[in-house]
């Protein structure tokens, strides 16, 4: 076992990777001679050179297009997108391109490609720089959507990602690389297809992913001091959604409360909330709730950010008034 | 844009000419099917017809090997044919049969063929620059002396990909072979109402590309062009963009009245028609007899028609197959 923080996770997995897998290259904005904006790439172009360390001009659509055509190419390309925001100016090779062209060409293609990205709010970037756009990743067919919330899955995801046949993206919260956790550094490719029970319970299932579950299992905390068992379930991989996870908790606890950093309306948070009611509909004591962000553009102001983002404590109220309600 | 002569008194130039000819002959045969097919909605959605246009996919794909790749548009019938996808799988696909190239998922705009390089249609305009790029890239990490063809049209030269994609293929010194179809419409938006500059070529060279206009009804031209640019590309010398100038003479796509241009202006284009131009060249240089013409149009007529009948005969895809591939697991 070994102590390290998430960003040194991602940059031991993406190091493993270049040395194991010759197909294997990186590109993005200032992930070489910068050191990535979040330093998750530093010391790479020293240690593998600008073929595989490949710094980019600032052209999110081509980039990302380039990925598509090289894995199509039989490469494996990871690309880095600098924020969430930003992914935005590439969305027409994501959904046009990199989920769909293994459909409209009838199956003929893999596209070994792994995109990933900085998400969320919470450093006062304010509204260009600090969204929670999973959900709407998570909508798209053909792609499949990974947001690691502990350092062993920044460590194990990245390594199952390079593996599979299809486009990976994976959201990387930005407050989550400075986390220090410890992990075995030997550990292998994670599952990424099951999400993952973090804390067992039996009074509330509190669902999250990313950024918020620190957040929950905070909420969790309290809520034990009080008398509550909360089980909550990191979702991990956003698409394909694991609902059986999420059901089996349900029936067990009989109450969800969805935490989801992303907007409420038409959220994955709304998604899960409809598929807990038409599969585990019966098991329900209380109607599914949700604690979202606010539907404002992301303040840059530290309390406005602190209000429009979900905190421990509206967790922690939310669940307090559906047993005050006797729910 | 003066045509190199066609050399004489040789077996092996009038083959080639014959194969010029007959490939545009094929397309323009094919697509008149596909248009007559559609009317009787057995092919549906979108069709552009590439008719007019003939000579540059003939052309270009002739300068091309087996082992380059292509990526192409929306109008990509003529490419599929000129590169050797078989009659009979495109117009299954078409209508929307199994047996389809795409196995009916994609349709007249998503022809694909992994095992020709045929990496497909694309509908997005300036959407398969980037992919072609990739490609390249791919190639270039792996020492590979490929070229990727990329077609797009004119229209695609105002999109911001246009611009990312020829900015990083020089950058990064990558094999890729832009060809730009300037038909002077983008849909129905003609060049000088949508470009400040209408001189493509001339914007490749901004970004350090070498480029060159190309009379696109001149199916020898053409050839001669990309020839010589796909070896530069080959060499390692960085990308190069080929304008051919040609133009298209049916509508955009079966759902036009054309009112953005006039009768006359189409009347004018059609008298340089690149199959009747070329035609009548080569019947000047003594390689073309009656008998040979209309030995090539019934051959062709008889592989439209059998490709007909085929994507008549195929079956669906069955229901239960609506969600594969839509990941491999």
């Amino acid at each position: 076992m070994m102590r390290m923080t998430y960003r040194e996770a991602l940059r031991r997995a993406l190091r493993e990777i270049l040395e194991r897998e010759p197909r294997a290259f990186l590109m993005g904005e200032d992930i070489g001679r910068y050191g990535g904006s979040f330093a998750v790439t530093h010391g790479l172009l020293e240690e593998f050179g600008p073929e595989r360390v490949r710094d980019t001009p600032l052209s999110e659509s081509t980039f990302v297009g380039a990925g598509i055509g090289a894995a199509l190419a039989g490469m494996r390309p990871i690309v880095e997108v600098m924020t969430i925001n930003f992914s935005l100016l590439a969305l027409d090779q994501v959904v046009n391109n990199a989920a769909s062209i293994r459909y409209m060409s009838g199956g003929q293609f893999d596209i070994p490609l792994v995109v990933r990205m900085a998400s969320g709010g919470g450093r006062q970037m304010a509204a260009q720089h600090a969204h929670s756009l999973e959900g709407w990743y998570a909508h798209i067919p053909g792609i499949r959507v990974l947001a690691p919330a502990t350092v062993a899955d920044a460590r194990g995801m990245m390594l199952a990602a390079v593996r599979e046949h299809d486009p990976v993206f994976i959201f990387e919260h930005a407050l989550l690389y400075p986390l220090e956790e410890e992990i075995d550094e030997d550990g292998g490719p994670a599952d990424i297809d099951h999400a993952a029970v973090r804390r067992a319970g039996e009074d509330v299932t509190l669902v999250t992913y990313g950024g918020s579950l620190g957040k929950v299992m905070n909420a969790a905390d309290e809520l034990a001091a009080m008398g509550y068992a909360a089980e909550v379930i990191d979702l991990r991989t956003l698409r394909p959604l694991d609902m059986s996870t999420i059901l089996a908790s349900v029936a067990k606890t009989h109450r969800a409360v969805i935490v989801d950093e992303g907007w409420r309306t038409g959220s994955l948070a709304a998604e899960i909330s409809a598929q807990v009611m038409e599969q585990g509909f019966d098991t329900l004591d209380w109607p599914v709730e949700r604690v979202c962000s606010a539907e404002v553009p992301m303040p840059y102001a530290k309390h406005l950010e602190d209000a429009a983002l979900p905190q421990t404590a509206t967790i922690v109220e939310t669940v307090e008034r559906i047993f005050a309600s006797n729910g | 844009m003066a045509s190199p002569a066609i050399p004489q008194e040789s077996s092996t130039e009038r083959t080639h000419a014959h194969t010029l000819l007959r490939e545009m002959l094929r397309i323009r045969r094919f697509e008149e099917k596909a248009a007559e097919v559609y009317q009787l909605g057995k092919i549906r959605g979108f069709l552009h017809l590439y008719i007019g246009e003939e000579a540059v996919a003939v052309g270009a794909i002739q300068a091309l090997t087996p082992e380059d790749a292509i990526v192409a548009t929306y109008r990509e019938h003529g490419h599929a044919l000129a590169r050797g996808l078989p009659a009979d799988s495109l117009m299954a696909e078409m209508y929307g049969k199994a047996t389809g190239c795409s196995r009916g998922r994609g349709g007249s705009m998503h022809f694909f063929d992994a095992s020709r390089r045929f990496y497909g249609g694309y509908a997005i305009v300036g959407g398969g620059l980037p992919i072609a790029v990739g490609l390249a890239l791919a190639d270039k990490l792996q020492g590979k002396a490929r070229v990727s063809a990329c077609f797009f049209g004119e229209g695609a030269a105002v999109e911001g990909e246009f611009h990312e994609s020829l900015n990083l293929a020089a950058l990064w010194k990558l094999p890729v072979l832009f060809c730009c179809e300037n038909n002077l419409y983008a849909m129905g938006t003609a060049i000088e109402r949508s470009h400040s500059t209408t001189d493509v070529a001339q914007r490749a060279r901004s970004y350090g590309i070498v480029a060159e206009a190309v009379d696109g009804m001149d199916v020898v031209a053409v050839e001669a062009a990309t020839r010589q640019a796909a070896e530069a590309v080959r060499r390692g010398e960085g990308p190069c963009l080929l304008e051919f100038r040609t133009y298209r003479f049916r509508a955009h796509s079966m759902a036009d009245p054309q009112l953005y241009r006039s009768q006359e202006e189409v009347e004018r284009w059609k008298e340089r028609d690149p199959l009747t131009t070329f035609e009548r060249r080569v019947r000047q240089d003594g390689m073309l007899s009656d008998q040979d013409l209309a030995e090539m149009e019934a051959s062709i007529a008889a592989e439209v028609d059998a490709a007909t009948i085929y994507a008549e005969a195929s079956p669906w895809e069955p229901v239960e197959d609506l969600t594969k591939y839509v990941t491999r697991r």
